[in-house]
């Protein structure tokens, strides 16, 4: 039934006379269409956003003061808890992999679709149960151990929620797995002729890392979970100490995924800043081959520094080195990208545009949550600061000022491509300035509050920490707010929005070479490299860009 | 600068094809199985490294008052599972020589072999003098060798599926047999996986 509705709406033009109301059905039918999928993935995990974000609020709204007076502690534990989750496995890793990958990289890379189109679909219909039933423990007693789950305390507290927590992350993992295997194929088989690894947009080579990431992470986390789950559901004692069992072995499992889990949910939106910026700049990018191999790079190194999360749990001192040199080397390649988006962006021409203003946005917020990262990766810094606030302001100015504002600049500037239609500017920037005060507002102050020995996840703290507490819940309902423009913009546009031509911000890539939105199937002619991909500013690229939308019409290869 | 990385004899081989218009592309399933195999292969690597790590951490391994493990049984089971290994092989000979009647007979006998194999472990498990919650050893047992037992039983269905496809006259010939293919990369995969395990339980003291 789904499988004829989709058939016949697939097919039918997106802008066509024949159009009707049935247009929207195929949004939520299993499609195999990549860029259908990438926009299912993108609202779903926006939807789960606004969710994270208000459990967020419900946290900051109880830590507006040092009593526990809004909510019970217990379900503080489980905002928290499911806050993060939330966040991490239904926001920005579908939203960053699934979302973006989907939509851009067969039309990036010149192919009609994703190497598997079904198993993609499969791969996004595994999202809206997982999350539902992640949000369905709140009826049952949710899970209040923390997104990391540590044992013990995971195997005595709150259990049920705990086991729908371990079920649900592990349907996430798997719908994230099949997902690279996808994206490994396509980037490495599916390519226009013409185009080798060197000369493919940037995107696919930041995602190209994290799909490696994820085909050896995520199962990993598997495997704890699956243990874990023993451990919970019928009383083995694998992570259990009163069983003869070791908790730190979870810690380690846990952390080879969730180390690396951090690359997966920054690397792919790395790669939406190396294409947005250069379009903006109207200059080459710097560093091609500086940026596609820092991703590897990253990759490698991220797969090696798991144990810095566990500095005070017992990890040998001679051990603990290893690990923090490896972390701090990490700096090397990601200022290396840094440098090059600078250096991209020095003397170009810029547009100062929504999509623009995020991703500027992004490289100021990232470079501080990048700073503190090298902090506490020094051993005597994190035995000061470990589980204080200070690294939950070191993980937010990495995942929001990093992964959330180059998220908002991916959207502003395929937005036209994907909808058809313009965004308004005036919004995009409103939406742009509340965020970064707001963002900044919530949680600059948080390192001071860490410094100072405030300890994350707590309901109830010292009054003294009280005013700055204040400051960062006021921030945090600006952020609230700042969503608002945003989603009207959106809504707004998408009906009434001006109509978007095929290449609004002339950009060399092949999607801007096709209709917006693309037709099925993407391009009317088989898509062949004429010119690397960030030559702007050259002749030939001025051509190419006035000449239209050479892959947009089946005419254009006689020419 | 990137102008040079555009690789001129692709486009020169792709102008000559571009007149034959027609959008289908290779079959890359074979590969995605592979790929996919690198993701199951590192869950029981995972696994693997958590039970090593468990053995290096304890006292004494296997805890004290854990029976030892009779050898003779799984000794057998292993012997037969590395042996349909060559078996399976002989199919995929076969189809390329489009003979489905030999596909038939080699997965036939491999899939024998692995119901062989699953029921020689459900008698190993029943007759064992440990439970799953015995120790830390006795669990880890069960669960490593039960999430491997998982994995036969399916490749035993993928395998059963391709011969009930296989009586579908044409279905599989030598230009196309991705599930020919696809199941035997399965069952060499959970073939070295046994072999791992059956050291690291078994031989390894
Ligand atoms: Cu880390």
């Amino acid at each position: 039934m789904t499988q004829t509705l989709q058939e016949e709406a697939t097919n039918t033009p997106a802008h066509g006379a024949t159009e009707g109301k049935r247009e929207w059905l195929k949004y939520i039918s299993f499609s195999t269409d990549h860029k259908v999928i990438g926009i299912q993935y993108l609202v779903t995990s926006f939807i789960f956003y606004l969710v994270g974000g208000f459990l967020a609020t419900l946290v900051r709204t109880e830590l507006a003061t040092p009593q526990s007076d809004f909510v019970s502690p217990d379900l503080y534990n489980g905002l928290f808890t499911v806050h993060a989750t939330v966040m991490i496995f239904l926001w920005i890793v579908p939203a960053a992999t699934g979302a973006f990958g989907n939509y851009l990289i067969p039309l990036l890379i010149g192919a009609r679709d994703m190497a598997f189109p079904k198993l993609n679909a499969v791969a996004f219909w595994m999202i809206p149960p997982g999350g539902i039933l992640l949000m369905s423990s709140f009826f049952f007693g949710a899970p209040g151990s923390g997104w990391t789950s540590y044992p013990p305390l995971s195997l005595v507290y709150n259990k049920v929620g705990e086991a729908i927590w371990i079920l649900s992350v592990l349907i996430l993992g798997t719908s994230s797995i099949l997902g690279a295997v996808n994206f490994i194929v396509t980037i490495l088989k599916m390519r226009a002729p013409g185009m080798v690894l060197n000369s493919m947009p940037l995107f696919c080579w930041a995602m190209l890392a994290a799909s490696c990431l994820i085909l050896l992470g995520t199962p990993v986390l598997a495997g704890a979970l699956i243990l874990l789950g023993f451990d919970l559901i019928v009383g083995t004692a694998f992570f259990n100490p009163t069983g003869g069992g070791d908790p730190v072995v979870y810690q380690h499992m846990f952390w080879f995924y969730s180390h690396p889990a951090v690359y997966i949910m920054i690397l792919p939106v790395f790669g939406l800043i190396s294409e947005i910026l250069p379009v903006h700049s109207r200059k080459p990018i710097f560093g091609y081959k500086a940026i596609a191999y820092s991703s590897f790079a990253i990759s490698f190194l991220g797969l090696i520094v798991w144990a810095h999360h566990m500095f005070t749990s017992g990890t040998p001192p001679w051990l603990r080195m290893f690990f923090m040199i490896n972390t701090m080397i990490i700096a090397v390649p990601t200022g290396i990208k840094v440098f090059s988006w600078l250096a991209t962006i020095w003397g170009g021409k810029l547009r100062l545009n929504s999509a623009m203003l995020f991703a500027m946005g992004f490289i100021s917020m990232f470079v501080i949550g990048g700073i503190s990262g090298v902090m506490v990766a020094a051993v005597p810094f994190d035995i000061h600061v470990h589980d204080t606030y200070f690294i939950v302001a070191h993980l937010h100015y990495v995942l929001f000022g990093g992964s959330v504002f180059g998220l908002y600049a991916g959207i502003y500037h395929w937005f036209p491509k994907m909808s058809g239609r313009m965004m308004n500017e005036t919004l995009g920037r409103v939406h742009f300035i509340l965020t970064l005060v707001g963002f900044n507002l919530c949680f600059l102050p948080m390192h001071k509050l860490g410094l100072e020995g405030m300890n994350r996840r707590i309901a109830e703290y010292d009054p003294k920490f009280a005013t700055l507490n204040l400051v960062c819940s006021i921030g945090a309902y600006l952020l609230a707010v700042s969503t608002f423009p945003f989603i009207f913009n959106a809504l707004w546009s998408i009906f009434k929005g001006e109509k978007a031509p095929s290449n609004p911000w002339g950009g060399l890539t092949f999607e801007w070479q096709t209709t917006s939105p693309p037709p099925h199937e993407n391009f009317a002619i088989d898509p062949m490299l004429l010119i690397a991909p960030y030559e702007y500013g050259t002749e030939k690229a001025k051509e190419i860009i006035q000449a239209g939308p050479f892959l947009a019409t089946a005419a254009a290869t006689e020419a | 600068m990137q102008g040079s990385a555009i690789d001129s004899q692709a486009v020169v081989n792709y102008q000559a094809e571009v007149g034959h218009g027609h959008h289908g592309h290779p079959d890359y399933r074979v590969l995605g199985v592979i790929v996919f195999l690198i993701a199951e292969a590192m869950i029981f690597l995972g696994l693997f490294t958590a039970y090593l790590t468990f053995r290096a951490v304890a006292p004494t391994w296997p805890p004290e008052g854990t029976p030892e493990l009779e050898l003779l049984l799984p000794g057998v089971n292993t012997i037969i599972l590395i042996g349909s290994s060559f078996v399976i092989h002989n199919a995929d000979v076969a189809v390329k020589k489009n003979d489905v009647k030999g596909l038939q007979k080699w997965f036939g006998i491999t899939a024998a072999m692995g119901a062989v194999f699953l029921v020689g472990q459900l008698y190993e498990y029943f007759h064992l003098e440990f439970g799953l919650k015995t120790n830390l050893f006795a669990s880890t047992f069960y669960v490593l060798t039960g999430f491997h037992g998982l994995h036969v039983l399916f490749g035993l269905v993928l395998i059963l599926g391709v011969l009930w496809r296989s009586l579908k006259p044409g279905h599989y010939s030598s230009s196309n047999h991705f599930g020919v293919e696809a199941a035997e990369i399965y069952w060499h995969f959970v073939d070295v996986v046994w072999i791992v395990l059956f050291i690291l339980l078994y031989l390894l003291k």
